[in-house]
């Protein structure tokens, strides 16, 4: 078994090996889901808690259902309307939960680095659910999933992301992912969300959707936080629509098999026109979809086999 | 008492001095230095193979009392100090209350009289409140015994407040001292905004944040013909204006931290809360940028920031912890370590920068120098001590610390105050 890590804090450290590890585990977790009966008993006996810090249902529900389908035991944390209200810190919080002995604890915080940070202290295998704007790595092990599932190979696929990128941890993920499966990635958004030292990660970087979508094989769009609007990370929802979303139109120019992904929700007309997410090229559905049999890989990997040996 | 300091190098910038000579103090001054001195019933201190160097003098510490006991107090702020090699700290005013009043700034000296192991000196806030509006009353704050003015951490945004500061602190023969960030630039950032904070995803606070605000302070202290002194320069940008406004004859001077010398932002890949400070830890081009200032004379002070928070404060996410690092304590190390002992400056340039510059920069005229008359403020160092760097010994109330572990040599063999040695290596080892 080539993944021997204790916890999944993000894409950064994963090798190439142990990235297919996880994609090829889903791939056999995946026709679970589509069965009478959606469960195996592969987990039974491991409690799981899912704790979140920030509003989320697609994530949540998704490492609910892929714990459930293992059999393990799951429950549930929105922290917004508890102790987190009450001042209890970070840390106190997890040492809390850790002593009513959980197996592993799912993590979604809007600061970044607050995985890591919980993986210093926690005994729990920690799986990071989007740490601020730095990871989300089951999306982008979900996305890659849904890439592969398309594309057959990463090798000089042309993946264009456009948006919000400088707070985007899907965004960020995903740049770590593909760059070590071999895609060729172009960063799309206006400057004041996409720097120029993102050519550092080895990616291209274009102000001008138009231009870069020819020749995509994916594309993939981002959330578009409407408060940024308020920061003047760009004038309007109008004039960001005008020039970064995805119309028929600016399609057209991307390869004819290409595909349209969003890591979700989406805000219709915004990011891309209504009849682009509907359209059969649009793939944001399977994203959701394959989200439970990756999240079921992950789990299992991380809990699965009582001998296996944890590295970090 | 009578203090007797035999067989040291004395190293005075000051006076050009550097050679093996005997010191003597008697009642708190200096009152005698030559090569061989006799003086039956003096204390005799046996500086051989060590440094005796004008006392240490650092212009720009947190020391949290009133208002913040249990992050430091002025007796354990000065505690650090003493076993720094520190002789003079001068204290930051964002204090609760703000030291804006004689109130607060004579609480601060009558606490510093009864409790402090080395002088201090209170720096009175620019704006009432530190809300960067309306002026203090500045000449009563320095008959109160105010030494300087600052609103750091929270410093004056607008341009006319600053500008009047300036103009009025002219007729008072003091100097205004800026933390130069433009708040609208930095924003909510946690970090330096470059390669690393995109990587992190941590916000960034830009470099454009501190040189639009030193490259502001240099054109109106040059209209005012005031002095301005930049408090922990940390950008190569930032650098080239004060090095240009320097050339320009503008009374411009400039400090510069150990971490902002010795650590980069590649670091916070860590997320160790204990690398969060403001200004921000910076790129390796400012760091290079930053020694290149030390050497050639643009940077004229070494100071620490000393900002203590207790464990619980920084034990957080990165975001939620506080800006600060504790450094009193290993300032003098650091520096011997990696500036003198590596040969990048003098031993001399290093006590110009920590001793005789602030001095001057402050006015306190019988401080920063080794002479007959002077205050008897001295640091004995020993350039070939070997240190690891531990916070569980710190004398500090605060452990926040990122060197933890370093091993230096060169450090604080004694501190002298007023002809009081209030500290001696001899009773403990590591620092």
């Amino acid at each position: 078994m080539a993944f021997t890590h204790k916890h999944l804090l993000g894409i950064q450290n994963l090798t190439v090996s142990e990235i297919t590890t996880v994609l090829d585990t889903a791939e056999s977790f995946y026709e679970i889901s589509t069965r009478e009966v959606k469960k195996v008993p592969t987990l039974i006996g491991k409690t799981i808690i899912n704790l979140f810090f920030e509003p989320s249902t697609r994530t949540r529900s998704s490492f609910e259902l892929a714990a459930k389908r293992l059999s393990a035991d799951i429950v549930n944390f929105n922290l917004n309307a508890s102790s987190a209200a009450k001042g209890e810190t970070f840390k106190d919080t997890i040492l809390n939960l850790e002593a009513m002995n959980p197996d592993a604890i799912i993590i979604r915080h809007s600061c970044s680095g607050a995985s890591h940070y919980a993986s210093t202290f926690s005994q729990s295998n920690i799986i990071n659910a989007g740490d601020g704007s730095h990871e989300h790595p089951t999306q982008a092990l979900l996305d890659a999933f849904t890439m592969r599932q398309e594309k057959k190979d990463f090798q000089n696929l042309k993946v264009v992301i456009v948006g919000d990128i400088l707070h985007s941890r899907v965004a960020r993920s995903n740049i770590f992912l593909l760059r070590k499966m071999g895609a060729r990635i172009t960063l799309v958004g206006p400057p004041s969300l996409l720097p120029e030292e993102f050519k550092k990660f080895g990616v291209e970087i274009d102000f001008n959707l138009d231009h870069a979508v020819k020749g995509a094989d994916v594309i993939m769009m981002l959330r578009i936080q409407m408060e940024r609007q308020t920061k003047n990370f760009f004038p309007s929802v109008r004039e960001y629509r005008n020039l970064y979303s995805l119309s028929a139109q600016r399609f057209g120019r991307a390869k004819k098999n290409a595909i349209i992904m969003h890591p979700g929700p989406i805000n219709r007309g915004v990011e891309l026109t209504a009849d682009m997410a509907d359209c059969a090229k649009s793939v944001i559905l399977k994203q959701v979809e394959n989200g439970i049999a990756v999240r079921m890989a992950v789990l299992y990997l991380l809990l699965g086999g009582k001998d296996r040996e944890a590295i970090d | 008492m009578r203090l007797l300091i035999k067989n040291g190098r004395v190293v005075d910038p000051s006076s050009g001095t550097d050679k093996r000579l005997d010191v003597l103090i008697e009642k708190g001054k200096i009152t005698q230095i030559k090569p061989k001195i006799s003086a039956s019933g003096a204390k005799l201190i046996d500086a051989s193979g060590l440094i005796v160097a004008p006392g240490f003098i650092d212009m720009h510490v947190h020391l949290r009392e009133p208002g913040q006991e249990n992050k430091e107090t002025i007796a354990t702020g000065a505690l650090a100090a003493a076993r720094g090699g520190f002789t003079s700290i001068a204290c930051m005013p964002n204090t609760y209350p703000v030291n804006d009043n004689r109130g607060v700034t004579e609480y601060i000296l009558s606490e510093a009289r009864k409790n402090a192991a080395v002088n201090v000196f209170p720096i009175a806030s620019i704006t009432k409140g530190e809300k960067g509006e309306e002026l203090t009353d500045m000449a009563d704050l320095i008959d109160a015994g105010a030494i300087a003015f600052s609103d750091d951490g929270m410093p004056v945004q607008s341009s006319q407040v600053m500008r009047r500061a300036l103009e009025y602190s002219k007729i008072l023969n003091t100097v205004i001292i800026d933390h130069c960030e433009d708040k609208y630039l930095s924003a909510d950032g946690v970090m330096h905004e470059g390669y690393y904070s995109y990587l992190f995803g941590l916000r960034g606070i830009p470099s454009s944040s501190e040189e639009t605000m030193v490259s502001r302070d240099i054109i109106l202290a040059n209209r005012a013909d005031a002095a301005i002194h930049i408090a922990h320069l940390s950008v190569k940008g930032a650098v080239e204006l004060v090095k240009e406004a320097k050339r320009k004859k503008v009374k411009v001077t400039a400090e510069v931290t150990p971490h902002h010398l010795f650590l980069t932002d590649s670091l916070i890949e860590s997320y160790d809360t204990q690398l969060k400070v403001n200004p921000p830890l910076r790129s390796k081009e400012d760091t290079l940028a930053l020694k290149q200032a030390v050497k050639n004379g643009t940077i004229d002070v070494f100071a620490t920031d000393h900002a203590p928070h207790t464990v619980d404060e920084k034990d957080v996410e990165f975001d939620r912890a506080p800006f600060g690092i504790n450094g009193l304590e290993t300032a003098v190390p650091l520096l011997l370590d990696k500036l003198v002992n590596k040969n990048i400056i003098s031993l001399s340039r290093f006590i110009e920068m920590i001793s005789t510059n602030p001095a001057l920069i402050l006015k306190l005229e019988n401080k920063g120098r080794i002479s007959v008359g002077a205050d008897a403020d001295l640091t004995i160092l020993n350039l070939e001590k070997e240190i690891v760097v531990d916070v569980n010994s710190f004398k500090s109330k605060s452990r926040n610390n990122p060197f933890q572990g370093w091993e230096l040599r060169g450090g604080p063999e004694m501190t002298i105050v007023g002809g009081k040695i209030v500290y001696s290596s001899s009773s403990s080892k590591n620092a």
